[in-house]
């Protein structure tokens, strides 16, 4: 179990191979193994510790195994630990050696010392070889009726271990309800805890085929358990009140003075030295208030100092996860942390991760009140030795100053940096500039007159001299200089290494020819003549593109390369604001960190206990859903995008409301593709906004799962109007099924024909498609099927949840309905109801 | 909630020791870590932040003393209790080494794997309290001397010319036996204040901030109660109101922005007279944090100046005097200046019958570099260096330097004024009358002065 087994494989030349030495001890300890001499037990140590010595850097010691058993009859408990310690990590290597050490674990499970019962047990459980798991199950059961609670302790974590080499084993002994009596009644906390980090892990995995665990598991976060957690929080160990505060995070409180019991419950937990209890406590409050908008704000100020001592007051690394959550935190809430700016300032031996998230989070307080304040700041680490951190602050100056506070000062301040001539100080600031100007033009003046007396040869950065460029095009008429500087660009076309440069030299010299023919006129030849030769795609197609339609007509050229602008009002956000509320559920976890949804980076089964998915997770997405339909959504859906005509290309409803929903498209593999598009979109978002509607009306589209595919006629339903197409992402409808209570229970049998169709499930998904209502996770066996569904109201965004269970050897099919609106949902059965009946039907 | 695997890597990046347990990242997770460490570039960074992913496993690393203390899992847990955890592990090693660095941990690494198995079951903290561990470890420490102390370690404050001090005892193992065999009752209470200011280049303060750490190490057997009072005019919170709107006008009372407490600490009687109680377990712990951004005199005044003397020279100034009483002496102060990147050579002038001062240019990094070993409060010293230029300078040159910035050690002075009144220790013989070590500290934690 200890030792990297990789470095076995690649030795490190500089440690010794091992192989004489290994033999050494093998004799060695043979010779000790019948002794029993006085002073044996030390000289057994010596040789123990080389061989875990050896184990650590990586020599393979699992020739020693036998030898290794044969010394372990001994009284003495170090020894004990470190032959543990050895046979815990080859055990699994070596079955039939293992089978060496069962008898002598069962035997010290017997042992009268409560330590050697516990460490024997403990190894006994950590051999992880399936084959011996029948020897696991008797000392388990009467370790977790110990009367020591540290062997009891061990034994429930036995009980898990098990359970992952074995689930059936474990279940069979019927160990999951004992491990929860015991976690109702037994007296010692740390025994307590185990049970319920045992019995989450179980029942979780459990609940996928179980029924029973599935309410098991939904029991934990019962009135009743809640509260007996609670109450006696302060009796657990810093990590176990982290444990139960997760847990608690997902109960439903019944009513607000709930909540407020539960707020002063844990009151002090944000006194905490302890991080992790401090962020899980918030977490508990923030999730709480959701509903209740007063009460949520003054979360906000109440959190707002201990988690600021706490950011000062740990290591860099602490800090580093503190300052993470302040952020996500301050994106929702700009106002807590306003007067608070100072507290972001850099320090100067702070590490640069460090750094860096502290001018994120002073671009994300900056507001009318303290901007100068925090610019003067941002202004001093331009002038930083550490030039990442430089730039970084350049560019958080930038995103100031396009929030629109305080303008004025700012582009003096982005022009003084100008005359710092340091080149990644110009560089950074030439990009800004631009941005600038693409938002208040009524700067261009001012701007101009600066960025005009810079030297291009200064600057070697392709962000930046591409910048240049774009001004040198976009106000050829109020720089006098534009041409021949373009000009002079163009005649050194060769050694311009970047593509990107190349391109704005190409749009930049057909926009100075518009305004200033025949200054330019030479210049363009050359630049199309050597675009067009040139070696780069992009480019040689641009210069071509360029090329014709100036042969077809100067002014639709000009229409098309150089048309009037509006100034940009909003720079499109990164980050949808789905994504970001997704993120905030997902408080106090690594998606804060990483800033990004859990299932953008970790696979199902380890999204750990932040998913709400207590029904949802355990239905597995049918690989039809995620290989089949939705590969076959995109293309249509970039063909349609082909397609698009202006006026739809104006619908960017796509844009800001539902491409947050594309991301959750319910499939894993696809998700990820999607992201990484989605991505692409929004790095090039402000280049490219002119494209950035379409594609993601493709997206938009590719929601409407099927429609496209099955279109057939929607058959008007008698009562309700269903939005066919309707968008939820599995998230929301995981939070949504949490909360929202359950409004109808029916019963209704599925027709012969139907069920014969249900031998592909997915046609039942088709199917109800058509009839406007989505489903979001399916799974299940013949013969129970299980399926999600959502539907939303026509005009409203009203949403309706159901769950449907199919029995194909009963023909009856459970629907669960829960909705928005209790009113209506008797409606939305019926039409769900109406659409299953005719499912099969030709 | 749970980890798969904790490794304790070298500099070099070699495995000093190494659990798995879960079995759920491949092999060579400890490769994998290292190169993305060592070689880390990713968002303009130079440095590996504490969290990053790999192949769907998530690396947790925290340095201590120069070693990595690593921990992976696939699980989407909370990243402060990791990080938490992994500082808290090296604390309770710590406490049983003595002294924490690779010698240490090599040889003790069978009492370390004693220590992480009862620490971490299955992937889950069972506990981290040096007290609890206790009765499950055997092992005796092999103890190290703590001849090269880091200076990250607290502990080596006190080792530093304060003669008043055992310096020893804190970088004792909390098992480990006096010679003689009896153990020194004895506690340690030190106050820890690392403060951070900011001046102007005007030498106004543009911020300052003190962060602050009331520590404690006990070696006292039987577990007594202790009583800790604080000052009876300590405040702490300002209300709704901004902590930068403050005046200080409101009365000579020490004034805390927030605090928070060790978990063994009973605040029961806090709100009326300032005494935290608490049955100290054993091992080092900080038993309240506190922050506070009153105004407050900062120690040194630094005064800096830049004068061009020709078209290829310059000459700095930088003056500091100590603002505390005389019987205060601060230690190993360090002032560093970074100088314009076109700087070939610095000579160095010190003022009359200075001593214990050493100058330096480091040439790569450009760096002006002043040590003092130690400054008596009231005293003021100065340090002249000229510039060569390799190349003219054009613009301001002060943009191109500075800014200044110091780190110095004061003992026995606080800055806060936060004061322990008295430490009580409830036990009910005549004759107990242990050690009481309550220590003051104040260290530069961000000190700099722009030009």
């Amino acid at each position: 179990m200890a030792p990297p087994a990789a470095s076995q494989r690649y030795p490190s030349p500089s440690q010794p191979s091992g192989k004489s030495e290994v033999s050494d001890l093998k004799t060695q300890l043979r010779q000790l193994a019948g002794s029993r001499a006085p002073g044996v037990d030390d000289s057994k140590r010596d040789l123990y510790k080389k061989v875990i010595s050896y184990m650590t850097i990586g020599i393979d010691v699992s020739s020693v195994f036998g030898e290794m058993v044969m010394c372990s009859a001994t009284s003495d408990i170090v020894l004990k630990k470190m032959c543990y310690l050895y046979v815990g990590n080859y055990a699994k290597g070596n079955p039939d050696l293992s089978l060496l050490t069962i008898n002598f674990l069962q035997r010290d499970c017997k042992d009268e010392d409560p330590m050697i019962r516990g460490l024997a047990l403990r190894s006994l459980c950590s051999l992880r070889v399936p084959n011996l798991v029948e020897y696991l199950v008797g000392p388990l059961g009467s370790g977790l009726k110990d009367n020591n609670s540290y062997v009891r302790t061990i034994a429930v974590t036995g009980v898990l271990k098990l359970y992952h080499i074995s689930p059936s084993t474990c279940i069979d002994a019927d160990f999951p309800p004992t491990l929860k009596s015991l976690m109702l009644h037994d007296s010692d906390a740390q025994v307590v805890a185990n049970c319920l980090s045992a019995l989450q892990e179980i029942w979780s995995l459990e609940a996928s085929h179980s029924e029973e665990a599935c309410r098991e598991k939904e029991s934990l976060l019962s009135k009743p358990v809640i509260y007996y957690f609670l109450n006696r929080i302060k009796d657990f160990n810093e990590w176990a009140q982290c444990l139960i505060l997760e847990l608690a995070v997902k109960y439903v409180p019944s009513d607000s003075n709930d909540i407020f019991d539960i707020m002063n419950l844990l009151e002090d937990r944000l006194q905490h030295a302890n991080g992790a209890v401090v962020l899980a406590t918030v977490k508990v409050f923030l999730q709480l208030t959701l509903s209740m908008t007063d009460v949520h704000q003054q979360v906000y100020e109440r959190i707002k100092s201990p988690l600021l001592t706490l950011v000062s007051s740990g290591s860099p690394e602490q800090s580093y996860a503190i300052l993470s959550h302040l952020h996500l935190l301050v994106v929702r809430a700009p106002f807590i942390f306003a007067a608070d700016y100072k507290h972001f300032y850099c320090q100067y031996n702070e590490p640069s991760y460090v750094k860096k998230l502290k001018l994120e989070m002073l671009t994300a307080v900056a507001n009318e009140s303290n901007t100068y304040e925090i610019v003067t700041e941002l202004c001093e680490y331009a002038a930083n030795v550490d030039i990442a951190i430089a730039r970084e602050s350049i560019r958080a100056v930038g995103k100031i100053a396009l929030q629109q506070y305080d303008v004025n000062a700012i582009v003096d301040r982005l022009l003084q940096f100008l005359e710092m001539e340091k080149d990644y100080v110009t560089a950074e600031t030439l990009v800004l500039v631009k941005d600038l100007l693409r938002k208040y033009p009524q700067w261009s003046h001012d701007c101009i007159s600066v960025v005009g007396s810079i030297s291009s040869k200064n600057i070697q950065e392709p962000k930046g001299k591409a910048a240049l460029i774009w001004m040198l095009g976009e106000y050829a008429q109020d720089m006098s200089d534009a041409p021949y500087i373009l000009e002079n660009l163009i005649e050194n076309w060769e050694e311009e290494h970047s593509a990107e440069v190349r391109l704005h030299l190409l749009t930049a010299a057909m926009k100075c020819f518009f305004k200033r023919a025949p200054e330019t006129q030479k210049a363009l030849g050359i630049a199309l003549a050597a675009g067009v030769a040139d070696f780069h795609q992009d480019v040689h197609d641009r210069a071509l593109f360029y090329y014709r339609v100036l042969q077809y007509d100067v002014h639709v050229a000009e229409r098309v390369v150089s048309p009037p602008k509006q100034a940009v009002s909003v720079f499109a956000d990164t980050q949808s604001s789905e994504i970001k509320d997704r993120i905030f559920d997902e408080f106090n976890s690594l998606s804060v960190i990483y800033q990004k949804p859990s299932y953008m980076f970790t696979d199902k089964e380890h999204r750990g206990p932040f998913e709400f998915s207590d029904e949802l997770g355990n239905i597995s997405i049918t690989p039809e859903a995620s290989s089949d339909i939705v590969p076959a959504q995109q293309y249509e859906a970039n063909d349609k995008d082909l397609l698009l005509g202006i006026d739809e290309k104006d619908d960017n409803k796509g844009l800001s409301s539902n491409n947050g929903s594309a991301y959750s498209a319910p499939s894993l593999e696809n998700s990820s593709n999607i992201t990484s598009q989605m991505q692409e979109l929004a790095i090039s978002g402000p280049a490219t906004s002119a494209t950035t509607p379409q594609s993601s009306f493709g997206f938009d589209d590719l929601l409407g799962l099927g429609l496209s595919t099955a279109p057939a006629p929607t058959p008007t339903p008698p009562l309700l109007k269903l939005n066919p197409r309707a968008a939820l992402d599995p998230g929301a409808f995981q939070q949504k099924w949490r909360q929202l209570p359950l409004s109808l229970t029916q019963e209704c049998s599925v027709n012969p024909q139907g069920i014969a169709a249900l031998t592909v499930p997915q046609s039942l998904i088709r199917h109800m498609q058509s009839h406007s209502i989505h489903c979001i996770a399916s799974g299940g066996q013949s013969p129970n099927f299980k399926f999600f569904f959502f539907a939303q109201k026509e005009s409203e965004p009203s949403n309706y949840l159901a769950e449907c269970i199919i029995n194909t050897s009963s023909a009856k099919a459970q629907i669960k309905v829960k909705a928005d609106e209790q009113s209506t949902s008797q409606a939305f059965t019926t039409v769900f109801e109406t659409a299953l009946s005719k499912f099969g039907m030709p | 909630m749970m980890i798969s695997q904790f490794f304790v890597l070298s500099q070099r990046g070699d495995n000093i020791v190494f659990r798995d347990y879960r079995a759920e990242v491949p092999k060579g997770s400890t490769e994998t870590f290292f190169r993305k460490v060592k070689f880390w570039k990713e968002d303009g960074n130079a440095e590996a932040p504490p969290i990053f992913n790999v192949d769907g496993v998530n690396y947790f690393h925290v340095k201590v003393v120069g070693l990595y203390f690593v921990a992976t899992t696939r699980v989407n847990v909370s990243p402060s209790l990791v990080l938490e955890l992994l500082q808290r592990i090296a604390r309770v090693i710590k406490d049983y080494l003595g002294v924490l660095n690779e010698d240490s941990f090599r040889k003790n690494f069978v009492l370390v794997y004693e220590l992480l198995d009862e620490v971490i079951d299955f992937g889950y903290v069972q506990t981290t309290s040096t007290e609890v561990l206790k009765s499950y470890i055997f092992n005796e420490p092999i103890v190290v001397s703590p001849a090269r102390l880091q200076p990250i370690d607290p502990a080596a404050i006190f080792t530093q010319g304060a003669k008043r001090m055992p310096g020893t005892a804190v970088t004792k193992s909390v098992v480990a036996n006096d010679p003689g065999g009896r153990r020194r009752e004895e506690i340690f209470v030190d106050i820890i204040e690392k403060i951070s200011v900011t001046f102007s280049s005007s030498g106004y303060i543009l911020t300052s901030e003190i962060d602050g750490t009331i520590q404690m190490k006990s070696y006292l057997s039987g577990n007594p109660e202790i009583r800790l009072a604080l000052n009876e005019d300590l405040n702490i919170g300002r209300g709704g109101r901004s902590v930068y709107d403050y005046r200080s006008s409101s009365g000579s009372g020490v004034i805390l922005d927030d605090c928070n407490f060790h978990e063994s600490v009973r605040l029961d009687t806090f709100d009326s007279d300032r005494t935290l109680s608490l049955v100290p377990p054993d091992g080092e712990f900080p038993v309240m944090n506190y922050r506070m951004t009153q105004e407050f005199k900062p120690p040194f005044h630094v005064n800096t100046l830049i004068e061009e003397a020709g078209r290829l020279k310059a000459e700095v100034i930088i003056k500091i005097r100590a603002e505390f009483p005389s019987d205060i002496i601060a230690n190993t102060v360090t002032v560093q200046m970074p100088l314009p990147n076109y700087t070939s050579r610095a000579s160095f002038e010190l003022e009359l019958g200075a001593a214990g001062q050493r100058t330096d240019f480091k040439e790569s990094s450009k760096m002006l570099e002043w040590n003092l070993k130690k400054i008596v409060g009231g005293a003021e010293h100065t340090l002249r260096a000229k510039l060569t230029f390799s190349q003219e300078f054009h613009g301001n040159i002060t943009k191109e330097a500075g800014p200044v910035s110091m780190t110095f050690t004061i003992p026995m002075y606080n800055v806060s004024k936060l004061q322990v009144k008295y430490l009580q220790i409830a036990k009910k013989s005549s004759s107990y009358n242990p050690y009481r070590w309550v220590r003051y500290v104040t260290q530069a934690n961000s000190y700099v002065a722009r030009i």
